[in-house]
């Protein structure tokens, strides 16, 4: 039958030859290389959680009263985006395990996302030939934000509408044409009427869809230039050792699908994620304290916090001070990020050549503590951004923990990447190759030798024959 | 019986247990779903069930095929690369290029997967399983019909009302005019739409079990088209014919709305009407079939 098959669809496509060479294809294992599929396997979740979702949401901010199961805002004004996320988590079967996985997978590929940026970065995968796919990734990561903040400042949230308050004081203070862009973005001043719904389609339409073409692109790329692997036995530049796609690679990487989705439906369903009940409907002139973004907004929000109260005029115009850390600092951020195997080539010289061989952390001492140090960078940015937080629970004023991150954001970071630079020196120092433990015996008179003396009389007791 | 293949029956019995615990978990998430829905049940059984048939896929995957390791050779990026080059094992014999000359096709990694009848039975019943699962959320997309399409707002004393909301009274349409109508109070409904039609009442051949009707010459039809669902929206004077525009079915007026050419196949339904107190003209009940294009459910 599957012979017939497959005759029947060579005999058009005469595809067999191909697809005979791509399923032999071999893939590296090692488990760091599966953190790109974490992220691959929760957009998976994202879209189809995502497609539910849009059959019941109203991104609209017409205002209706509420009238549906959840009794605490019976009554209550509310726009219909709002009331039908309400309506959507509450009176919808299973819309509420829709809406918390669409919320948690949201989370977690950007953390993949992420880690998986750090992996590539500490290993050295960016090398010549992969430049151009870390690009790629990048825009991945920058695509995968901008979308993650769109998907959750579209329920019109009192949280989530603070958010886009915020996203379009940072609009406008862009240079030269920053109004321009707030007011073209939000369809006019704050809160203007089209902006839930023109962020509906840029989440559900456009950011979607470059995302798909860019993750085409990724593993397309991938496929090509085959994947990087670590050192060992039998592994040079020239080949490639694992496991075949199919069908070993392939049974455990579907598998490893469903393990995440089951992650995923599991927060779904037992862990409470964005209760936009409790924070009410947006009004413009309401916020509450600790209003903190999705994680991985956190370090935006951090600089906004931290940054000192400079606003600069120049030209007979004003520098607004959340230029600095709302769009200065992304900018720099992400050129840098996008930059670096380029930065880093002309020091190291490394293109004349492919790398295929991935390095140890510990071997680029200068590569490993400069990402240390702008990690311990953007981790104090994201604490900055729960200060308000951090201030109650340990019972400290704002005023201090705010001067604490200032200093510290400038102090850290060096420090950081000292010490990660002399750590990875001693320990590439250390010898490579493993050391055989030594072997202890137990004498028959009750005494222990290493087995290297074994062979030598006892010299705690009588000679017995060797245990 | 040797220990690799006694470790390998172990292993086989796993994945057959968590294929079931997935095919399993799958029917109670469809079954606490059909009996109203919980979102921590749900989160948890998708989460068990998930987790189950990813276990065992990765289990079958890393214990029960070939391991290698492989090795496959790197080519440079700006040679085209020959298609029928192929990894083979570590430490094993060159592998032979793709495709036989003889044209037989390879499905030795199939057989390798297919060997173990009983398991890809038990995968198929548990990703079946699964997949019916996912198909009941679809139920949440829309309310149950019920009897809903034999009904109209229609009810026994509703006045009829013009789109401007004005109560029609007998005598205000003049003989040989149409007028569309809907019940008080439910301006601009489709299903309850209606063409309110004066023809002299000598005209009109009244059916069976509608006398008195339509009062006056009053005839109420149903301005639903009964072959696609468009509204009857021309009205023939000269030969006393409705027609609808979308597919040109033609209705006699005098004739019960009876369909005289076109695909049509039904009469369009009468509206029964009488004269109240005051001398508006009300209905004196709802349609008495449903109104509008054919489904199944129809008698």
């Amino acid at each position: 039958m599957i012979k017939r098959a497959n005759r029947w669809f060579d005999d058009r496509l005469g595809a067999s030859r191909f697809v005979r060479t791509a399923l032999n294809k071999v893939f590296p294992d090692h488990w760091s290389f599966m953190l790109g599929e974490v992220a691959l396997y929760s957009f998976v979740v994202l879209l189809l959680t995502g497609v539910y979702l849009s059959f019941f949401f109203e991104p609209s901010l017409k205002e209706v009263v509420y009238d549906g199961s959840y009794r605490p805002l019976a009554g209550v004004e509310m726009s219909q985006a709002y009331e039908s996320t309400l309506r959507l988590s509450f009176e919808v079967r299973a819309g509420m395990v829709m809406r918390q996985m669409h919320h948690w997978a949201a989370l977690v590929f950007l953390a993949a996302i992420v880690v998986h940026v750090g992996r590539v970065f500490f290993t050295g995968a960016f090398r010549r030939p992969r430049e151009l796919n870390w690009i790629v990734g990048c825009s991945l990561l920058v695509l995968s934000m901008a979308n993650g903040f769109a998907g959750y400042s579209l329920p019109d949230d009192q949280l989530s509408g603070t958010g886009l308050r915020i996203a379009y004081s940072i609009a406008l203070s862009i240079p030269v044409g920053g109004t321009w862009v707030a007011y073209l973005l939000f369809g006019g001043e704050f809160p203007a009427e089209s902006i839930i719904s023109r962020l509906f389609v840029i989440h559900v339409l456009l950011l979607p869809a470059a995302i798909l073409a860019l993750l085409g692109a990724h593993m397309a790329i991938l496929w090509r230039q085959k994947h990087t692997q670590f050192k060992g036995p039998g592994k040079t530049e020239d080949n490639v050792v694992g496991s075949r796609l199919w069908p070993s690679y392939a049974l455990k990487s579907t598998g490893f699908f469903f393990l995440v989705a089951a992650v995923l439906a599991l927060l779904g369903g037992l862990a409470q994620i964005n209760p936009i009940w409790l924070y009410g409907p947006f009004r413009a002139a309401d916020v509450s304290a600790a209003s903190q973004p999705d994680w991985y907004v956190g370090w935006l929000d951090g600089a906004l916090r931290v940054f000192p109260a400079w606003e600069i005029r120049a030209f007979g115009r004003t520098v607004p001070s959340v230029f600095f850390p709302g769009v200065l600092l992304p900018t720099v951020s992400f050129g840098l990020l996008f930059g670096w195997p380029f930065i880093e080539a002309r020091r190291t010289k490394e293109n004349d050549r492919e790398y295929h061989l991935l390095d140890r952390p510990r071997e680029r001492p200068v590569r490993t503590g400069i990402g240390a140090g702008v990690i311990s960078f953007y981790v104090l940015l994201f604490f900055a951004a729960g200060s308000d937080v951090l201030a109650t629970v340990f019972d400290v004023s704002v005023t201090s923990l705010l001067v604490a991150f200032r200093v510290l954001l400038l102090a850290l970071p060096p420090v950081v990447t000292y010490v990660t630079y002399r750590l990875c020196r001693e320990a590439d120092a250390l010898p490579d190759e493993e050391v055989a433990p030594p072997v202890v015996v137990r004498t028959a008179s009750g005494g222990y030798v290493t087995a290297d003396d074994h062979d030598h009389p006892d010299p705690t007791g009588p000679a017995g024959p060797p245990g | 019986m040797t220990e690799t293949s006694r470790t390998e029956r172990r292993t086989e019995r796993a994945i057959a247990v968590a294929l079931v615990i997935s095919a399993v978990s799958a029917l109670g998430l469809a079954a606490v779903y059909a009996a109203g829905g919980h979102v921590q049940w749900e989160g948890l059984l998708l989460g068990v069930s998930l987790a189950s048939l990813g276990w065992a896929l990765a289990a079958w995957g890393k214990h029960l095929l070939p391991a290698g390791p492989f090795v496959q050779e790197r080519h440079p990026l700006d040679e085209v690369e020959d298609p029928g080059t192929v990894s083979r094992l570590v430490d094993g014999p060159p592998a032979a290029p793709v495709g036989s000359p003889d044209g037989e096709l390879d499905t030795e990694g199939l057989d390798v997967v297919a060997r173990r009848s009983f398991l890809v039975k038990l995968l198929v019943a548990a990703s079946g399983a699964l997949g019916v699962a996912a198909l009941f959320p679809i139920r949440s997309l829309g309310p149950d019909p019920g009897r809903s399409l034999f009904r109209t707002s229609w009810r026994a004393g509703s006045r009829l009302v013009t789109e401007e909301g004005r109560a029609v009274r007998a005598g205000d349409l003049e003989v040989g005019s149409v007028l569309t109508v809907f019940p008080e109070g439910h301006i601009g409904e489709a299903d309850a739409q209606t063409l309110l039609i004066r023809a002299t009442e000598d005209d009109l051949r009244t059916r069976p079990g509608r006398e008195g009707w339509a009062p006056r010459g009053h005839v109420a039809y149903s301005k639903v088209c009964t072959h696609a669902g468009c509204p009857v929206g021309l009205y023939q004077v000269a030969t006393r014919e409705l027609l609808c525009p979308c597919h040109q079915s033609l209705f006699d007026v005098i004739d019960g709305a009876r369909p005289v050419f076109g695909p049509a196949t039904r009469s369009l339904p009468q509206l029964a009407l009488e004269i109240d107190g005051e001398g508006f003209l009300v209905a004196r009940g709802d349609y008495d079939e449903a109104i509008g294009p054919g489904f199944w459910e129809r008698p």
